[in-house]
């Protein structure tokens, strides 16, 4: 069977720097995946390149078998794929509800958009927030707001960048049990770097260093890896290349 | 919160108001005015218009558009070449929007696929705005004609005819008819407007003015939805170009800087973000420097720039937001 989402030595570099370097990585459908790794390690160029918002210098991108490769990111959205950002990406002038219809609009008509687009909401807890406009959000509720903006469409694949930054201890802890719960029905790939959250997941993880691959397994075998702890707590591995974040 | 019907209908009952007062209008003003006003009144209404295509491309679209002008005057000699070239003045009419529409949708081209960054895009269109009044300046040879047409250079086309019954190419309409075109045009493309941003293309164009990485990643073109507002301006920009031809002539300097400049100025003042407001903010603005310049000693630019600054330190929303926040305050 093809996988969801493949990448076949996928290389981004700028200029002389190669933030990601030659990196091959399966998704399988309903799969739930984090992509860890410490500041710079190319995990944020890796997003922008599955998202569309950088062509890759070099390397394919697979979506049940076909070539994706630098399709522009409302393609790629359209393909099935929603789409989280770092920092919350959201429609500020407009109410919570308008936004997330207008997630679900391209497939439905005006009044089915705005029901799925209300029940998003309510899933995520914040149908209260429905009428209220987004820019004046405290920052954990756009987060969550985006989250059912991502969420509406029913997409096959969710891919979040950083849910968590930014958000309490107590929301961190909702958020990773909301991302299980999506992950009964929908693949998800999660970048993070908080560890506490990625035990809360648990799901596969890929480890990125230096723009590869370092080690891909399940959770509690990558938690105990020696070679994670030295990534993380910065031992001097050899040799030294100078990535940007 | 309100349904998505009741909004609907309250933009469909704005649209019809708006036409039965430009009926009125139409009507009532040609009666009390004078033959001079009644031309004049029609020149405000044309630039009224040149304002509300901005309203749309930039308060909407969140395209700052530098040369609206461009289109202004596109429109405006597209008119005066067909129409002198056409036995019906009529069938100029739909070249006077087509050839703007075309040009915004060939620079929207170039400028939304190729992702120029928003500073650029004022820079670009200023530019060709400019190039093309520096072009139509430097056509007083008699080898610039387009068939029947002299460019005239700096002279304009003094000779532009105006329009006639449709059909019927030896009756050509008095300024008072002329002026309810104008004011029947102008209400009809404020109606367009607001039926626009209710649909849902013009709420796709609004999310991408608020954020335009979010509705790519919803699945929008955003340069498909970008290109076909910023035509929709041009087009409309074209059609006060057309009504300008038809109370005055066409000349180089509908293309000039003052009047890029100025359209911008009016939309300013009378609130980015609305319709109505840049309407009342180009005839208020007119009128006032049309004053200035009958006092001796008083350059009209100066007052204008004066009134900008004014108006962005003391009512920086702009008119129309400002004067709704007042009235709703008011209100119980």
């Amino acid at each position: 069977m093809t996988a969801l989402l493949a990448t076949e030595g996928l290389t981004m570099r700028f200029g002389g720097v190669v933030a990601v370097d030659n990196v091959s990585l399966i998704v399988e459908e309903r799969e739930l995946r984090c992509l860890i790794g410490p500041n710079g390690a190319g995990k944020s160029t890796f997003f922008r390149c599955l998202t569309g918002q950088y062509r890759p210098s070099a390397g394919r991108i697979l979506w049940r078998g076909k070539d994706t490769t630098g399709l522009e990111p409302h393609a790629i959205a359209r393909l099935g794929i929603g789409i989280k950002t770092q920092v919350p990406s959201l429609f500020d002038g407009l109410s919570a509800i308008e936004g997330v219809t207008l997630a679900v609009r391209r497939k439905h008509g005006e009044r089915e958009a705005r029901r799925r687009g209300m029940v998003a909401l309510e899933r995520l807890g914040i149908g209260a927030l429905a009428g209220a406009q987004v820019g004046l959000l405290a920052h954990g509720q756009r987060q969550l707001v985006e989250l059912a903006t991502v969420v509406a469409p029913e997409p096959d694949l969710i891919i979040l960048d950083e849910p968590t930054a930014g958000m309490s201890a107590e929301e961190t802890a909702g958020t990773a049990a909301l991302i299980r719960e999506m992950s009964r029905d929908h693949a998800v790939v999660v970048v993070e770097h908080d560890m506490q959250f990625i035990r809360a997941i648990a799901g596969g993880i890929t480890v990125f260093h230096q723009g590869r691959v370092l080690v891909e397994d399940c959770a509690a075998k990558v938690l105990s890896d020696p070679r994670v702890h030295d990534v993380y707590l910065g031992r001097p591995p050899a040799p030294q290349v100078v990535v940007p974040a | 919160m309100e349904a998505p019907g009741t909004e609907n209908r309250r933009a469909l009952l704005q649209a019809v108001l708006a036409l039965l007062a430009a009926g009125f209008a139409a009507w009532w003003l040609p009666q009390v005015l004078e033959l001079f006003a009644v031309i004049n009144a029609t020149v405000y209404i044309a630039m009224a218009l040149l304002a509300l295509s901005l309203a749309l491309v930039w308060g909407f679209g969140g395209i700052l558009c530098f040369g609206q002008a461009a289109f202004f005057g596109l429109g405006g000699y597209a008119y005066a070449v067909a129409a002198l070239n056409l036995p019906d003045t009529t069938y100029a009419v739909p070249v006077a929007l087509g050839v703007p529409m075309l040009a915004a949708a060939a620079l929207g081209y170039v400028m939304f696929y190729g992702k120029v960054s928003d500073v650029y895009m004022g820079v670009i269109t200023l530019t060709v705005t400019l190039i093309l009044f520096n072009f139509i300046n430097s056509t007083a040879g008699d080898e610039w004609r387009i068939g029947a047409a002299p460019l005239g250079g700096f002279n304009g086309i003094p000779a532009t005819p105006p329009l006639n019954v449709p059909g019927d190419p030896g009756t050509v309409l008095a300024p008072e008819q002329v002026f309810a075109v104008a004011i029947g045009c102008l209400a009809g493309c404020y109606a367009i407007c607001k039926l626009i941003l209710r649909s849902h293309f013009g709420r796709v164009v609004v999310a991408i003015r608020e954020n335009e990485l979010r509705a790519a990643l919803l699945g929008y073109d955003v340069r498909l939805y970008k290109l076909a507002i910023f035509a929709v301006g041009g087009l409309m920009a074209g059609l006060a170009g057309m009504l300008f031809a038809n109370c005055v002539f066409v000349s180089p300097t509908m293309f000039s800087l003052a009047y890029s400049g100025q359209v911008i100025i009016w939309v300013m003042v009378g609130g980015v973000g609305t319709l109505l407001g840049p309407i009342v903010g180009a005839m208020l603005l007119q009128a006032l420097t049309a004053w200035a310049g009958t006092l001796p000693g008083v350059n009209p630019s100066l007052i204008l720039g004066l009134v900008l600054v004014v108006a962005v330190l003391a009512i920086p929303r702009g008119l129309q937001p400002t004067l709704t926040t007042l009235l709703r305050k008011r209100a119980p």
